[in-house]
């Protein structure tokens, strides 16, 4: 072992126990507790037992996977639509517009999740403004709602996860020869197809960036589903919330989270195999 | 003889600044027409404008008569080779090269047969798969031209194509470039600010100075016979005289006098009267050096001067010489190896010999464009 190698590994112990501390045993604990019996009360129980696993085969959980991956992927693909054109332009700024812009994207974050999310519940509400002018302009039924339904779920996901697209595709765009372009045009594409032919394919990285920090912690959604969705939306991290909460069964709890664990890793070996490139 | 693409009074402007200055050129059909100014004189933004990606603010552009000015890139049958190449870094070279056949939806068969007929031309076939990042500089450019060539375009235009390269490789790909536009006849427009690759490769020369043409040429006119002081100082070296007209010899010769250096005999390659100022660009290499006094004949001028200056550089020796006010910069080709004793040293006198034919009076001097010229070097 050389000496460079000795301190780099120094260098990375801390942070390599705090997460074997604080994320790799918490994981390990919660896979064990799927393999304990349920107490009735609530507790776990002694020795071990394969109901909580058994029961992850109960064919309404291949409804909720469904769903969860189905509103991951279309919150994925809203994101990523949305953020190739605004990373473009914004590659395109001058320096000076583009940090101003720049910031305007990080703004968000200084207002708590929950709250910004919770301001979504009454810009949506039945009797909310929004409702109202839609209802007025008779764009929506006077029974349509616009709160508790997979479009808000969706709507108010994008609007989370937007900023997260957005800043990998920006790192991506800037770093585009933006004189490819005009070869692109020169060689007789007309604008689209050379955004879609070139730069699209040139931010190939920014993309599947996006996409592992949309679609991985969309897969673990709570609070967006909780509070705008209603029962059709359920996800996964709905059911998990209500196996401890309400049902206080913890190891059903935990076979459905060792579960969505093991579901996020497979996006993550996609990373793996572009990688080499 | 009928212009193929004609640059009709365009200026561009970007804020307060005129890049492209009013600028008229027509150029033939099949020609290679070359660009040639230093870094900053609007080439490139002449070039964009031909090519659809910038827009004049007055004028217009004409191809095979017909307006283009308002067509974008796609709806030109320009095509561009740009300086950074700008190769698909996403894409194989087949596919690069494939890139304008398949939106201009030609049939399959004819794309595979238009993509390894390019192939051959720039003798890439064994490379064909391979993306852009595998290449080499050399490679990477000829790709670009072929890209560009696919499409058949009816003009060419090539931005500093070879800036990027080495000497050596460059020079090899000029070669190749030329022999390229004999092979599909394609009227090449070449942006260059290395006046040797212009010289080389062009039929005709447009020399540019601050969004100005200052002259248009075939590039043995360019060189002997500049019209301004730019010209002859850009292109190649030069010795700048200023003097005074004293007496017409005969309709092609005059005397003129030069203060502080005496009394030359020049040709006059534009109308001259006793009286006028003129000034007379010489070039180094028409000057003859030589240790004894030259028998002197009607036509020939010779001053006598002392060596100041002397660089060596192997196929040819570079001396600066004062004569009175004036420093001269002359040049000598080695024919035969000379022994060391016979050649100018520092501090010597010697004999510059020119004949009036060698000289040329410009049309237009500028005194800021001697800045132009080579020095030696000062703390020799
Ligand atoms: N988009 C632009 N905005 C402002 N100024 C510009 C723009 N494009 C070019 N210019 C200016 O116009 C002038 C001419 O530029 P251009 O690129 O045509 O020069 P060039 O002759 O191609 O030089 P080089 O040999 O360095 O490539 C330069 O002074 C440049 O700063
Ligand atoms: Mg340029």
């Amino acid at each position: 072992m050389n000496k460079e190698r000795r301190s780099e590994i120094l260098a990375t112990a801390p942070s390599f126990l705090w997460l074997a501390m604080f994320v790799l045993v918490p994981v390990l604990i919660i896979f064990a507790i799927a393999f304990r019996p349920a107490l009735p009360a609530g507790g776990i129980g002694e020795g071990w037992s394969l109901d909580a696993v058994r029961s992850l085969a109960e064919p309404a959980y291949l409804s909720l996977l469904l769903r969860t991956l189905w509103i991951s992927a279309l919150t994925t693909a809203a994101c990523i639509a949305l953020s190739l054109p605004v990373a473009y332009a914004m590659a395109r700024l001058t320096p000076v517009w583009r940090s101003r812009v720049l910031l305007l994207v990080i703004v968000p974050f200084w207002t708590n999740f929950v709250i910004r999310v919770f301001a979504w519940q009454q810009i949506l509400h039945a009797q909310g403004y929004l409702a109202e002018l839609l209802r007025g302009l008779h764009l929506i039924g006077p029974n349509d709602r616009l709160l508790g339904n997979l479009g808000a779920v969706v709507l108010v996901s994008v609007y989370t996860y937007l900023p997260f697209s957005i800043l990998p595709l920006f790192a991506a765009a800037e770093k585009f020869d933006f004189g490819l372009l005009d070869a692109a045009r020169d060689l007789g594409a007309k604008p689209a197809r050379a955004f879609f032919g070139v730069f699209v394919p040139g931010v190939r990285q920014g993309i599947i960036t996006a996409f592992l920090v949309v679609f991985i912690p969309m897969l673990g959604s709570y609070v967006v589903p909780d509070m705008v969705g209603g029962t059709g939306t359920q996800m996964i991290g709905n059911k998990i919330a209500q196996r401890n909460f309400s049902d206080r069964n913890l190891p059903e709890a935990a076979a459905l989270s060792g579960a969505l664990a093991l579901l996020v890793l497979a996006p993550m070996f996609l990373r793996r195999k572009e990688k080499p490139q | 003889m009928a212009s193929y693409l004609r640059f009709e009074n365009v200026t561009r402007r970007f804020g307060s600044f005129t890049a492209v200055d009013d600028v008229n050129i027509d150029i033939q059909q099949g020609e290679t027409f070359s660009l040639l100014g230093p870094s900053g004189c609007g080439k490139t933004t002449l070039l964009r404008m031909a090519a659809g990606f910038d827009k004049p603010d007055a004028g217009r552009i004409l191809l095979d008569g017909k307006d283009i000015t308002p067509l974008p890139p796609d709806k030109r049958p320009v095509n561009t080779v740009f300086q950074s190449y700008a190769l698909f870094p996403h894409l194989s070279v087949r596919d690069n090269i494939a890139f304008g056949p398949k939106i201009a939806k030609w049939p399959q068969d004819a794309i595979t047969r238009g993509v390894d007929e390019m192939l051959d031309l720039i003798d890439l076939k064994a490379h064909a798969g391979k993306k852009p990042a595998q290449l080499s500089g050399g490679m990477k450019q000829r790709v670009a031209i072929a890209r560009a060539l696919v499409n058949k375009p009816k003009v060419l235009l090539l931005d500093e194509p070879l800036a990027a390269l080495d000497l050596k490789l460059r020079q090899r790909l000029l070669v190749e470039l030329d022999a390229i536009h004999d092979e599909v006849g394609i009227t090449f427009i070449y942006v260059t600010h290395d006046q040797g690759e212009a010289m080389s490769i062009s039929d005709r020369i447009a020399v540019m100075n601050k969004g100005t043409i200052e002259q248009v040429g075939p590039p043995a006119e360019i060189y002997e016979a500049p019209r301004s002081s730019f010209v002859a100082a850009f292109i190649g070296d030069t010795n700048f005289l200023d003097g005074r007209v004293t007496e017409a010899i005969d309709p092609r010769f005059s005397r003129c006098e030069v203060n502080g250096f005496g009394s030359i005999v020049i040709d006059n390659d534009k109308p001259v009267t006793p009286g006028d100022r003129v000034h007379l660009s010489l070039r180094p290499e028409k000057l003859l050096v030589s240790r004894e006094q030259p028998s002197s004949s009607d036509l020939e001028n010779a001053i006598a001067g002392k060596v100041e200056d002397v660089i060596y550089f192997g196929s040819h020796t570079r001396y600066w010489v004062r004569c009175g006010e004036w420093r001269l910069c002359a040049e000598m080709q080695h024919r035969k190896y000379q022994l060391d004793e016979q050649s100018p040293k520092w501090g010597d006198t010697v004999w510059l010999r020119w004949h009036a034919n060698d000289g040329f009076l410009l049309e237009q001097y500028r005194a800021e464009d001697e800045g132009l010229l080579t020095l030696p070097d000062e703390d020799s």
